[in-house]
Protein backbone atom coordinates (compact mmCIF):
# COMPACT_ATOMS: atom_id res chain seq x y z
CA UNK A 1 0.00 0.00 0.00
CA UNK A 2 1.51 3.26 -1.22
CA UNK A 3 1.67 6.53 1.49
CA UNK A 4 -0.54 8.69 -0.08
CA UNK A 5 -0.76 11.05 3.38
CA UNK A 6 1.15 13.50 2.09
CA UNK A 7 -0.94 14.03 -1.37
CA UNK A 8 -4.03 13.92 0.94
CA UNK A 9 -4.49 17.71 -0.17
CA UNK A 10 -4.71 17.42 -3.61
CA UNK A 11 -6.39 13.94 -3.75
CA UNK A 12 -9.23 15.77 -1.72
CA UNK A 13 -9.65 18.56 -4.11
CA UNK A 14 -9.41 16.21 -7.14
CA UNK A 15 -12.26 14.43 -5.21
CA UNK A 16 -14.41 16.97 -5.02
CA UNK A 17 -13.74 18.55 -8.20
CA UNK A 18 -14.98 15.17 -10.12
CA UNK A 19 -18.00 14.75 -7.78
CA UNK A 20 -19.59 18.83 -8.51
CA UNK A 21 -18.54 18.00 -11.96
CA UNK A 22 -21.26 14.66 -11.83
CA UNK A 23 -23.41 17.04 -9.57
CA UNK A 24 -23.38 20.14 -12.15
CA UNK A 25 -23.81 17.43 -15.17
CA UNK A 26 -27.02 16.11 -13.20
CA UNK A 27 -28.65 19.26 -12.24
CA UNK A 28 -27.14 21.79 -14.46
CA UNK A 29 -30.00 22.77 -16.09
CA UNK A 30 -31.58 23.70 -13.08
CA UNK A 31 -30.36 27.52 -12.19
CA UNK A 32 -29.70 27.33 -8.57
CA UNK A 33 -26.88 24.54 -9.47
CA UNK A 34 -23.62 27.04 -9.98
CA UNK A 35 -25.07 28.77 -6.61
CA UNK A 36 -24.55 25.14 -5.02
CA UNK A 37 -21.36 24.45 -6.50
CA UNK A 38 -19.08 27.60 -5.68
CA UNK A 39 -19.72 27.44 -2.11
CA UNK A 40 -18.68 23.58 -1.84
CA UNK A 41 -15.99 23.91 -4.30
CA UNK A 42 -14.93 26.80 -1.84
CA UNK A 43 -15.33 24.82 0.90
CA UNK A 44 -12.78 22.02 -0.30
CA UNK A 45 -10.14 24.72 -0.76
CA UNK A 46 -10.82 25.92 2.85
CA UNK A 47 -10.58 22.25 4.04
CA UNK A 48 -7.17 21.40 2.30
CA UNK A 49 -6.19 24.36 3.49
CA UNK A 50 -6.92 23.02 7.21
CA UNK A 51 -5.19 19.66 6.39
CA UNK A 52 -2.14 21.36 5.13
CA UNK A 53 -1.85 23.33 8.27
CA UNK A 54 -2.46 20.33 10.61
CA UNK A 55 -0.45 17.98 8.61
CA UNK A 56 3.21 16.77 8.68
CA UNK A 57 5.99 19.49 7.83
CA UNK A 58 8.88 17.28 7.48
CA UNK A 59 10.03 16.25 3.75
CA UNK A 60 8.04 13.18 2.70
CA UNK A 61 7.33 11.31 -1.05
CA UNK A 62 4.93 10.06 -2.75
CA UNK A 63 4.36 8.04 -5.82
CA UNK A 64 7.71 6.48 -6.20
CA UNK A 65 9.19 10.01 -6.00
CA UNK A 66 7.64 11.96 -8.60
CA UNK A 67 5.72 14.02 -5.61
CA UNK A 68 7.51 15.70 -2.71
CA UNK A 69 6.07 17.50 0.60
CA UNK A 70 8.20 19.54 2.22
CA UNK A 71 8.20 22.90 3.95
CA UNK A 72 8.49 25.10 0.63
CA UNK A 73 5.74 23.54 -0.54
CA UNK A 74 3.67 23.80 2.13
CA UNK A 75 4.57 27.75 2.59
CA UNK A 76 2.76 27.89 -1.07
CA UNK A 77 0.70 25.64 -1.36
CA UNK A 78 -0.92 27.97 1.70
CA UNK A 79 -0.96 30.79 -0.45
CA UNK A 80 -2.45 29.29 -3.41
CA UNK A 81 -5.39 27.66 -1.48
CA UNK A 82 -6.14 31.25 0.11
CA UNK A 83 -5.59 32.82 -3.31
CA UNK A 84 -7.81 30.45 -5.30
CA UNK A 85 -10.97 30.82 -2.64
CA UNK A 86 -10.57 34.25 -2.28
CA UNK A 87 -10.71 34.92 -6.06
CA UNK A 88 -13.56 31.97 -6.37
CA UNK A 89 -15.66 33.82 -3.17
CA UNK A 90 -15.26 37.16 -5.49
CA UNK A 91 -17.15 35.40 -8.67
CA UNK A 92 -20.18 34.57 -8.22
CA UNK A 93 -21.64 38.05 -8.21
CA UNK A 94 -19.71 39.21 -11.30
CA UNK A 95 -20.84 36.00 -13.61
CA UNK A 96 -24.73 36.48 -12.47
CA UNK A 97 -24.44 39.76 -13.22
CA UNK A 98 -23.02 39.08 -16.82
CA UNK A 99 -25.23 36.23 -17.21
CA UNK A 100 -22.79 33.84 -17.65
CA UNK A 101 -22.96 31.67 -14.38
CA UNK A 102 -22.44 28.34 -15.15
CA UNK A 103 -21.79 24.99 -12.83
CA UNK A 104 -18.34 24.70 -15.11
CA UNK A 105 -16.25 27.70 -14.06
CA UNK A 106 -15.79 26.40 -9.99
CA UNK A 107 -14.66 23.18 -11.08
CA UNK A 108 -12.45 24.19 -13.68
CA UNK A 109 -11.35 26.24 -10.97
CA UNK A 110 -10.39 23.73 -8.91
CA UNK A 111 -9.09 21.44 -11.19
CA UNK A 112 -6.35 24.59 -12.12
CA UNK A 113 -5.88 24.73 -8.44
CA UNK A 114 -4.60 20.93 -7.86
CA UNK A 115 -2.30 21.60 -10.82
CA UNK A 116 -0.65 24.29 -9.18
CA UNK A 117 -0.20 22.60 -6.14
CA UNK A 118 1.14 19.76 -7.82
CA UNK A 119 3.29 21.90 -9.87
CA UNK A 120 5.12 23.56 -6.48
CA UNK A 121 5.23 19.63 -5.44
CA UNK A 122 6.91 17.88 -8.97
CA UNK A 123 10.08 16.13 -7.92
CA UNK A 124 10.65 14.76 -11.81
CA UNK A 125 10.37 16.38 -15.27
CA UNK A 126 7.11 13.85 -15.97
CA UNK A 127 5.41 15.45 -13.11
CA UNK A 128 6.34 19.11 -14.04
CA UNK A 129 4.49 18.69 -17.18
CA UNK A 130 1.90 17.14 -16.10
CA UNK A 131 1.07 19.39 -13.35
CA UNK A 132 2.16 22.64 -15.67
CA UNK A 133 -0.91 21.35 -18.51
CA UNK A 134 -3.63 20.61 -15.69
CA UNK A 135 -3.17 24.11 -14.27
CA UNK A 136 -2.48 25.47 -17.58
CA UNK A 137 -5.37 23.43 -19.72
CA UNK A 138 -8.70 25.04 -17.29
CA UNK A 139 -7.25 28.57 -17.67
CA UNK A 140 -7.20 28.68 -21.38
CA UNK A 141 -10.85 27.72 -20.96
CA UNK A 142 -11.74 30.08 -17.97
CA UNK A 143 -10.73 32.92 -19.99
CA UNK A 144 -12.83 32.14 -22.83
CA UNK A 145 -15.47 31.80 -20.20
CA UNK A 146 -17.57 34.52 -21.80
CA UNK A 147 -18.17 32.81 -25.20
CA UNK A 148 -20.73 34.78 -26.78
CA UNK A 149 -18.75 37.87 -26.43
CA UNK A 150 -15.25 38.70 -28.73
CA UNK A 151 -12.82 39.92 -26.73
CA UNK A 152 -12.97 36.88 -24.17
CA UNK A 153 -12.84 34.36 -26.74
CA UNK A 154 -9.84 35.98 -28.13
CA UNK A 155 -8.42 36.49 -25.08
CA UNK A 156 -8.76 32.61 -24.85
CA UNK A 157 -7.52 31.72 -28.58
CA UNK A 158 -4.34 34.13 -27.83
CA UNK A 159 -3.77 32.54 -24.17
CA UNK A 160 -3.99 28.93 -25.63
CA UNK A 161 -1.75 29.11 -28.98
CA UNK A 162 1.19 31.23 -27.16
CA UNK A 163 0.57 28.97 -24.06
CA UNK A 164 0.83 26.02 -26.00
CA UNK A 165 3.59 27.27 -27.39
CA UNK A 166 5.38 27.68 -24.35
CA UNK A 167 4.48 24.28 -23.28
CA UNK A 168 6.45 23.05 -26.69
CA UNK A 169 9.84 24.91 -25.48
CA UNK A 170 9.47 23.47 -21.91
CA UNK A 171 8.86 20.01 -23.40
CA UNK A 172 11.95 20.45 -26.02
CA UNK A 173 13.94 21.23 -22.89
CA UNK A 174 12.93 17.84 -21.03
CA UNK A 175 13.85 15.98 -23.94
CA UNK A 176 17.13 17.28 -24.23
CA UNK A 177 17.90 17.05 -20.44
CA UNK A 178 16.61 13.69 -20.07
CA UNK A 179 18.61 12.30 -22.84
CA UNK A 180 22.28 13.98 -22.01
CA UNK A 181 21.36 13.09 -18.40
CA UNK A 182 19.59 10.03 -18.68
CA UNK A 183 17.29 10.62 -15.66
CA UNK A 184 14.21 12.08 -15.15
CA UNK A 185 13.60 12.56 -11.55
CA UNK A 186 15.27 15.79 -9.73
CA UNK A 187 17.19 14.11 -7.67
CA UNK A 188 18.69 12.14 -10.03
CA UNK A 189 19.36 15.05 -11.70
CA UNK A 190 21.00 16.89 -9.08
CA UNK A 191 23.52 14.04 -8.79
CA UNK A 192 23.95 14.02 -12.61
CA UNK A 193 24.64 17.77 -12.70
CA UNK A 194 26.95 18.13 -9.15
CA UNK A 195 30.35 19.21 -9.21
CA UNK A 196 33.06 16.33 -9.40
CA UNK A 197 35.23 15.16 -6.17
CA UNK A 198 37.92 17.86 -6.95
CA UNK A 199 35.08 20.69 -7.21
CA UNK A 200 35.63 21.02 -11.34
CA UNK A 201 32.02 21.24 -13.00
CA UNK A 202 31.78 19.60 -16.62
CA UNK A 203 28.87 21.59 -18.75
CA UNK A 204 27.33 19.47 -21.20
CA UNK A 205 26.19 22.02 -24.14
CA UNK A 206 23.16 19.59 -24.55
CA UNK A 207 22.28 19.73 -21.17
CA UNK A 208 22.81 23.59 -21.15
CA UNK A 209 20.55 24.29 -24.45
CA UNK A 210 17.57 22.15 -22.66
CA UNK A 211 18.12 24.53 -19.76
CA UNK A 212 17.37 27.75 -21.40
CA UNK A 213 14.13 25.97 -23.35
CA UNK A 214 12.77 24.66 -19.52
CA UNK A 215 13.89 28.62 -18.44
CA UNK A 216 11.67 30.05 -21.83
CA UNK A 217 8.97 27.62 -21.13
CA UNK A 218 8.63 28.79 -16.96
CA UNK A 219 9.28 32.27 -17.93
CA UNK A 220 5.94 31.94 -20.10
CA UNK A 221 4.01 31.04 -17.55
CA UNK A 222 5.23 33.92 -14.90
CA UNK A 223 5.12 36.42 -17.58
CA UNK A 224 8.27 37.76 -17.82
CA UNK A 225 10.13 39.51 -20.22
CA UNK A 226 10.45 38.57 -23.09
CA UNK A 227 7.92 36.23 -22.79
CA UNK A 228 5.40 38.77 -21.82
CA UNK A 229 3.26 39.68 -24.39
CA UNK A 230 0.20 37.09 -24.04
CA UNK A 231 -0.39 38.87 -20.20
CA UNK A 232 -1.83 42.27 -21.56
CA UNK A 233 -4.56 41.27 -24.28
CA UNK A 234 -5.48 37.86 -21.58
CA UNK A 235 -6.06 39.79 -18.42
CA UNK A 236 -8.01 42.94 -20.45
CA UNK A 237 -10.09 40.62 -22.80
CA UNK A 238 -10.61 37.75 -19.93
CA UNK A 239 -13.78 38.24 -17.21
CA UNK A 240 -12.21 40.15 -14.79
CA UNK A 241 -12.75 37.26 -12.31
CA UNK A 242 -10.93 35.29 -14.00
CA UNK A 243 -8.20 38.06 -14.25
CA UNK A 244 -8.40 37.78 -10.45
CA UNK A 245 -7.53 34.57 -10.28
CA UNK A 246 -5.01 34.11 -13.15
CA UNK A 247 -3.18 37.17 -11.63
CA UNK A 248 -2.66 35.66 -8.15
CA UNK A 249 -2.62 32.17 -7.73
CA UNK A 250 -0.86 30.58 -10.92
CA UNK A 251 1.94 33.26 -10.61
CA UNK A 252 2.56 31.64 -7.37
CA UNK A 253 2.85 28.40 -8.09
CA UNK A 254 4.69 28.89 -11.28
CA UNK A 255 7.03 30.90 -9.28
CA UNK A 256 7.43 28.08 -6.84
CA UNK A 257 8.14 25.51 -9.41
CA UNK A 258 10.94 27.15 -11.39
CA UNK A 259 12.71 27.82 -7.69
CA UNK A 260 12.29 24.57 -7.26
CA UNK A 261 14.26 23.23 -10.62
CA UNK A 262 16.66 25.86 -10.56
CA UNK A 263 17.74 25.42 -6.94
CA UNK A 264 17.36 21.70 -6.61
CA UNK A 265 18.23 19.87 -9.82
CA UNK A 266 20.35 22.67 -11.61
CA UNK A 267 21.57 24.23 -8.14
CA UNK A 268 25.12 23.13 -9.11
CA UNK A 269 24.85 25.32 -12.17
CA UNK A 270 24.12 28.67 -10.42
CA UNK A 271 26.45 30.74 -12.38
CA UNK A 272 24.96 30.02 -15.90
CA UNK A 273 21.15 30.50 -14.62
CA UNK A 274 22.19 33.73 -12.59
CA UNK A 275 22.79 35.31 -15.56
CA UNK A 276 19.72 33.96 -17.50
CA UNK A 277 17.36 35.31 -14.66
CA UNK A 278 19.22 38.28 -14.09
CA UNK A 279 18.53 39.53 -17.75
CA UNK A 280 14.71 38.60 -17.53
CA UNK A 281 14.61 40.64 -14.20
CA UNK A 282 16.16 43.89 -15.69
CA UNK A 283 13.46 43.84 -18.72
CA UNK A 284 10.72 42.20 -16.40
CA UNK A 285 10.91 45.64 -13.89
CA UNK A 286 11.86 47.90 -16.56
CA UNK A 287 9.00 47.32 -19.06
CA UNK A 288 6.36 46.66 -16.32
CA UNK A 289 7.81 50.21 -15.02
CA UNK A 290 7.57 51.90 -18.44
CA UNK A 291 4.86 50.55 -20.79
CA UNK A 292 2.02 50.58 -17.81
CA UNK A 293 2.36 54.54 -18.06
CA UNK A 294 0.57 54.99 -21.38
CA UNK A 295 -2.33 52.67 -20.26
CA UNK A 296 -5.83 53.44 -20.09
CA UNK A 297 -7.55 50.58 -19.34
CA UNK A 298 -7.34 49.71 -15.79
CA UNK A 299 -6.96 45.58 -16.25
CA UNK A 300 -4.25 46.00 -19.42
CA UNK A 301 -2.33 48.78 -16.29
CA UNK A 302 -2.53 45.51 -13.76
CA UNK A 303 -1.22 43.51 -16.24
CA UNK A 304 1.74 45.43 -17.14
CA UNK A 305 2.19 46.06 -12.93
CA UNK A 306 1.85 41.91 -13.22
CA UNK A 307 4.96 41.76 -15.11
CA UNK A 308 6.78 44.44 -13.69
CA UNK A 309 6.69 41.97 -10.26
CA UNK A 310 7.41 39.41 -10.91
CA UNK A 311 10.90 41.45 -12.16
CA UNK A 312 11.13 42.44 -8.97
CA UNK A 313 10.22 39.14 -7.23
CA UNK A 314 13.17 37.52 -9.70
CA UNK A 315 15.55 39.98 -8.49
CA UNK A 316 15.48 37.73 -5.06
CA UNK A 317 15.43 34.56 -7.11
CA UNK A 318 18.55 36.03 -9.31
CA UNK A 319 20.87 36.34 -6.08
CA UNK A 320 20.88 32.58 -5.66
CA UNK A 321 21.43 32.29 -1.80
CA UNK A 322 18.98 30.98 1.06
CA UNK A 323 18.12 35.27 1.56
CA UNK A 324 17.15 35.93 -1.57
CA UNK A 325 14.58 32.78 -1.83
CA UNK A 326 13.29 33.57 1.32
CA UNK A 327 12.67 37.44 0.02
CA UNK A 328 10.90 35.90 -2.72
CA UNK A 329 8.58 33.81 -1.11
CA UNK A 330 7.99 36.91 1.38
CA UNK A 331 7.55 39.40 -1.86
CA UNK A 332 5.15 36.20 -3.19
CA UNK A 333 2.74 36.25 -0.26
CA UNK A 334 2.44 40.02 0.19
CA UNK A 335 1.97 40.08 -3.74
CA UNK A 336 -1.03 37.85 -4.02
CA UNK A 337 -2.67 39.51 -0.73
CA UNK A 338 -2.08 43.02 -2.78
CA UNK A 339 -3.67 41.42 -6.18
CA UNK A 340 -6.65 39.86 -4.74
CA UNK A 341 -7.50 43.21 -2.93
CA UNK A 342 -7.18 45.01 -6.17
CA UNK A 343 -8.91 42.69 -8.46
CA UNK A 344 -11.91 43.40 -5.83
CA UNK A 345 -11.68 46.75 -6.32
CA UNK A 346 -12.14 46.85 -9.83
CA UNK A 347 -14.84 43.84 -9.82
CA UNK A 348 -16.50 46.37 -8.10
CA UNK A 349 -16.61 49.18 -10.62
CA UNK A 350 -19.59 49.30 -11.97
CA UNK A 351 -21.79 51.96 -13.39
CA UNK A 352 -25.23 51.85 -14.12
CA UNK A 353 -25.16 48.18 -13.49
CA UNK A 354 -22.56 47.63 -16.17
CA UNK A 355 -19.09 47.14 -15.86
CA UNK A 356 -16.60 49.77 -16.66
CA UNK A 357 -12.79 49.40 -16.70
CA UNK A 358 -11.30 52.78 -17.87
CA UNK A 359 -8.98 54.74 -15.02
CA UNK A 360 -10.86 57.28 -15.42
CA UNK A 361 -14.41 55.89 -14.50
CA UNK A 362 -12.65 56.25 -11.23
CA UNK A 363 -12.19 59.59 -10.77
CA UNK A 364 -13.57 61.69 -8.04
CA UNK A 365 -14.59 58.53 -6.07
CA UNK A 366 -13.22 59.88 -2.67
CA UNK A 367 -16.45 61.98 -2.40
CA UNK A 368 -19.10 59.20 -3.06
CA UNK A 369 -17.60 56.03 -1.35
CA UNK A 370 -14.96 57.25 0.32
CA UNK A 371 -14.21 53.53 2.17
CA UNK A 372 -13.55 51.82 -1.53
CA UNK A 373 -11.64 54.57 -2.08
CA UNK A 374 -9.11 54.36 0.84
CA UNK A 375 -9.04 50.93 0.13
CA UNK A 376 -7.57 51.71 -3.67
CA UNK A 377 -5.60 54.18 -2.50
CA UNK A 378 -3.86 51.61 0.46
CA UNK A 379 -3.18 48.65 -2.59
CA UNK A 380 -2.18 51.38 -4.86
CA UNK A 381 0.81 52.85 -2.26
CA UNK A 382 1.32 49.39 -1.21
CA UNK A 383 1.78 47.98 -4.81
CA UNK A 384 4.41 51.14 -5.77
CA UNK A 385 6.31 49.89 -2.20
CA UNK A 386 6.06 52.97 -0.30
CA UNK A 387 6.76 52.56 3.40
CA UNK A 388 5.22 51.12 5.61
CA UNK A 389 2.54 49.16 3.75
CA UNK A 390 3.04 46.06 3.40
CA UNK A 391 4.59 46.59 -0.65
CA UNK A 392 7.50 48.28 0.46
CA UNK A 393 8.50 45.36 2.68
CA UNK A 394 8.22 42.84 -0.33
CA UNK A 395 10.66 45.08 -1.91
CA UNK A 396 13.28 45.61 1.01
CA UNK A 397 13.98 41.89 1.56
CA UNK A 398 14.49 40.79 -2.58
CA UNK A 399 16.97 44.13 -2.76
CA UNK A 400 18.85 43.41 0.43
CA UNK A 401 19.46 40.15 -0.79
CA UNK A 402 20.33 40.94 -3.91
CA UNK A 403 22.88 43.60 -2.54
CA UNK A 404 24.30 41.19 -0.30
CA UNK A 405 25.02 38.46 -3.57
CA UNK A 406 27.04 41.53 -5.02
CA UNK A 407 24.35 42.26 -7.55
CA UNK A 408 24.18 46.13 -6.28
CA UNK A 409 23.40 47.29 -9.96
CA UNK A 410 20.62 44.79 -10.23
CA UNK A 411 19.02 45.81 -6.72
CA UNK A 412 19.88 50.05 -8.40
CA UNK A 413 18.08 49.11 -11.67
CA UNK A 414 15.44 47.37 -9.50
CA UNK A 415 14.48 50.96 -6.81
CA UNK A 416 15.12 53.20 -10.15
CA UNK A 417 12.20 51.16 -11.92
CA UNK A 418 10.00 51.08 -8.89
CA UNK A 419 10.22 55.02 -8.80
CA UNK A 420 9.34 55.25 -12.45
CA UNK A 421 6.43 52.77 -11.39
CA UNK A 422 5.21 54.97 -8.56
CA UNK A 423 4.28 57.29 -11.04
CA UNK A 424 0.90 55.19 -12.92
CA UNK A 425 -0.03 54.36 -9.26
CA UNK A 426 0.10 57.48 -7.98
CA UNK A 427 -1.73 58.98 -10.60
CA UNK A 428 -4.78 56.41 -9.85
CA UNK A 429 -4.98 58.05 -6.37
CA UNK A 430 -4.65 61.77 -7.75
CA UNK A 431 -7.80 60.71 -10.07
CA UNK A 432 -9.32 59.06 -7.28
CA UNK A 433 -9.30 62.18 -4.55
CA UNK A 434 -8.38 65.42 -6.79
CA UNK A 435 -10.37 64.87 -9.96
CA UNK A 436 -14.19 65.60 -10.17
CA UNK A 437 -16.66 63.31 -11.87
CA UNK A 438 -19.99 63.91 -13.36
CA UNK A 439 -21.01 59.88 -13.51
CA UNK A 440 -21.01 58.50 -10.27
CA UNK A 441 -19.87 54.50 -9.59
CA UNK A 442 -22.71 52.33 -8.00
CA UNK A 443 -22.13 51.50 -4.64
CA UNK A 444 -21.21 48.30 -4.40
CA UNK A 445 -22.90 45.73 -3.19
CA UNK A 446 -22.04 42.03 -1.51
CA UNK A 447 -20.57 41.52 2.06
CA UNK A 448 -18.00 39.09 0.45
CA UNK A 449 -16.16 41.57 -1.20
CA UNK A 450 -16.35 43.83 1.87
CA UNK A 451 -14.72 41.61 4.10
CA UNK A 452 -11.83 40.17 1.28
CA UNK A 453 -11.47 44.06 0.21
CA UNK A 454 -10.97 44.79 4.00
CA UNK A 455 -9.27 41.95 5.02
CA UNK A 456 -6.21 42.62 2.23
CA UNK A 457 -6.02 46.46 2.90
CA UNK A 458 -5.97 46.00 6.88
CA UNK A 459 -3.14 43.42 6.24
CA UNK A 460 -1.49 45.49 3.97
CA UNK A 461 -1.57 48.68 6.90
CA UNK A 462 -0.49 46.28 9.61
CA UNK A 463 1.96 44.25 8.22
CA UNK A 464 5.08 46.28 9.32
CA UNK A 465 3.27 46.06 13.07
CA UNK A 466 4.29 41.76 12.96
CA UNK A 467 5.52 41.09 10.32
CA UNK A 468 7.75 38.38 12.41
CA UNK A 469 5.20 35.46 11.42
CA UNK A 470 5.46 35.46 7.91
CA UNK A 471 9.27 36.10 8.04
CA UNK A 472 9.68 33.20 9.94
CA UNK A 473 7.12 30.83 8.17
CA UNK A 474 9.30 32.28 4.89
CA UNK A 475 12.88 31.53 6.34
CA UNK A 476 11.84 27.63 7.36
CA UNK A 477 10.44 27.03 3.71
CA UNK A 478 13.46 28.68 2.15
CA UNK A 479 15.32 26.78 4.60
CA UNK A 480 13.70 23.16 3.36
CA UNK A 481 14.34 24.30 -0.62
CA UNK A 482 18.01 24.68 0.10
CA UNK A 483 18.65 21.39 1.77
CA UNK B 1 22.45 -0.98 -40.03
CA UNK B 2 21.30 1.31 -36.36
CA UNK B 3 20.65 4.65 -37.79
CA UNK B 4 22.58 6.71 -35.24
CA UNK B 5 21.18 8.99 -32.63
CA UNK B 6 22.61 12.06 -34.25
CA UNK B 7 20.29 11.65 -37.19
CA UNK B 8 16.77 11.38 -35.15
CA UNK B 9 17.68 14.12 -33.24
CA UNK B 10 18.71 16.27 -36.46
CA UNK B 11 15.35 15.42 -37.82
CA UNK B 12 13.12 16.34 -34.43
CA UNK B 13 14.90 19.75 -34.12
CA UNK B 14 13.87 20.35 -37.73
CA UNK B 15 10.25 19.35 -37.11
CA UNK B 16 10.18 21.30 -33.92
CA UNK B 17 11.76 24.24 -35.40
CA UNK B 18 9.22 24.05 -38.14
CA UNK B 19 6.41 24.18 -35.87
CA UNK B 20 7.49 27.17 -34.59
CA UNK B 21 8.28 28.83 -37.45
CA UNK B 22 4.95 27.31 -38.20
CA UNK B 23 3.38 29.59 -35.42
CA UNK B 24 5.05 33.14 -36.22
CA UNK B 25 5.40 33.48 -39.70
CA UNK B 26 2.29 32.26 -40.80
CA UNK B 27 -0.50 34.66 -41.94
CA UNK B 28 -3.36 32.49 -43.14
CA UNK B 29 -5.64 30.79 -40.35
CA UNK B 30 -5.55 29.66 -36.80
CA UNK B 31 -6.21 25.74 -38.05
CA UNK B 32 -2.63 26.01 -39.58
CA UNK B 33 -1.48 27.13 -35.79
CA UNK B 34 -3.11 24.40 -33.91
CA UNK B 35 -1.16 22.01 -36.84
CA UNK B 36 1.93 23.41 -35.75
CA UNK B 37 1.55 23.15 -32.70
CA UNK B 38 0.81 19.54 -33.32
CA UNK B 39 4.05 18.84 -35.17
CA UNK B 40 6.27 20.27 -32.02
CA UNK B 41 4.68 18.45 -29.78
CA UNK B 42 5.63 15.01 -32.18
CA UNK B 43 9.08 16.27 -32.71
CA UNK B 44 9.45 16.18 -28.50
CA UNK B 45 7.62 12.69 -28.99
CA UNK B 46 10.54 11.43 -31.79
CA UNK B 47 13.29 13.01 -29.55
CA UNK B 48 12.31 11.15 -26.25
CA UNK B 49 11.44 8.02 -28.28
CA UNK B 50 15.19 8.20 -29.35
CA UNK B 51 16.87 9.03 -26.41
CA UNK B 52 15.39 5.84 -24.60
CA UNK B 53 16.10 3.73 -27.29
CA UNK B 54 19.27 5.00 -26.77
CA UNK B 55 19.78 4.89 -23.26
CA UNK B 56 18.42 1.63 -23.00
CA UNK B 57 15.78 3.56 -20.30
CA UNK B 58 12.14 3.29 -20.28
CA UNK B 59 10.69 6.67 -18.76
CA UNK B 60 10.97 8.13 -21.52
CA UNK B 61 8.95 6.33 -23.92
CA UNK B 62 6.40 6.38 -20.74
CA UNK B 63 6.97 10.24 -20.84
CA UNK B 64 5.81 10.29 -24.95
CA UNK B 65 2.86 8.44 -24.06
CA UNK B 66 1.81 11.02 -21.34
CA UNK B 67 2.59 13.67 -24.21
CA UNK B 68 0.35 11.95 -26.43
CA UNK B 69 -2.25 12.31 -24.06
CA UNK B 70 -2.13 16.06 -23.21
CA UNK B 71 -1.54 16.98 -26.56
CA UNK B 72 -5.16 15.42 -27.60
CA UNK B 73 -6.75 17.64 -24.43
CA UNK B 74 -4.78 20.42 -25.67
CA UNK B 75 -6.20 20.01 -29.43
CA UNK B 76 -9.82 19.41 -28.53
CA UNK B 77 -9.53 22.18 -25.93
CA UNK B 78 -8.26 24.83 -29.03
CA UNK B 79 -10.57 23.48 -31.26
CA UNK B 80 -12.71 24.24 -28.86
CA UNK B 81 -12.14 28.17 -28.04
CA UNK B 82 -11.68 28.15 -32.17
CA UNK B 83 -14.59 27.31 -32.95
CA UNK B 84 -16.77 29.92 -30.14
CA UNK B 85 -14.08 32.63 -31.76
CA UNK B 86 -15.36 31.75 -34.71
CA UNK B 87 -19.15 32.25 -33.82
CA UNK B 88 -18.29 35.58 -32.52
CA UNK B 89 -16.41 37.04 -35.24
CA UNK B 90 -17.06 34.87 -38.13
CA UNK B 91 -13.24 34.33 -39.06
CA UNK B 92 -10.72 32.57 -38.22
CA UNK B 93 -7.90 34.49 -40.57
CA UNK B 94 -5.06 35.49 -38.03
CA UNK B 95 -4.80 39.02 -38.89
CA UNK B 96 -8.29 39.27 -37.98
CA UNK B 97 -7.20 38.72 -33.98
CA UNK B 98 -6.67 41.90 -33.41
CA UNK B 99 -9.47 43.17 -31.21
CA UNK B 100 -7.01 44.57 -28.83
CA UNK B 101 -3.09 46.13 -29.48
CA UNK B 102 -0.39 43.75 -29.01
Amino acid sequence: MPDLAPAMTEILLICVAMALLMLGAFRGEEPGASRLVTPLAVMALVIGLFILLVGEKSESLAFEGQFVQDAFAIYLKILILAGAAACLLLTPAFLQRERIERFEYPVLALFSTVGMLLMVSANSLVALYLALELQSLPLYVMTAFHRDQTRSTEAGLKYFVLGALASGLLLYGCSLVYGFTGTLSFEGLASALAPAADGTRTISTGVLIGLVFIAAGLAFKLAAVPFHMWTPDVYEGAPTPVTAFLAAAPKVAAMGLTLRVFYQPFGAWAPEWQQILVFISIASMLLGAFAAIGQSNIKRLLAYSAIGHIGYALVGFAAGTQQGVHGVLVYLAIYLIMTVGTFACVLVMRRKGQAVEQIEDLAGLANHQPMLAAAIAIFMFSLAGIPPLAGFFGKLYVFMAAVQANLVPLAVIGVLASVVGAYYYLRIVKLMYFDESSQVLDRPIGREFSIILGAAAIFNLVFCLAPSWLLGQAQRAAAALLT
Amino acid sequence: MAIPIAHYLAVAAILFTLGIFGIFLNRKNVIVILMSIELMLLAINLNFVAFSAYLGDLAGQVFAMFVLTVAAAEAAIGLAILVVYFRNRGSIEVEDINLMKG
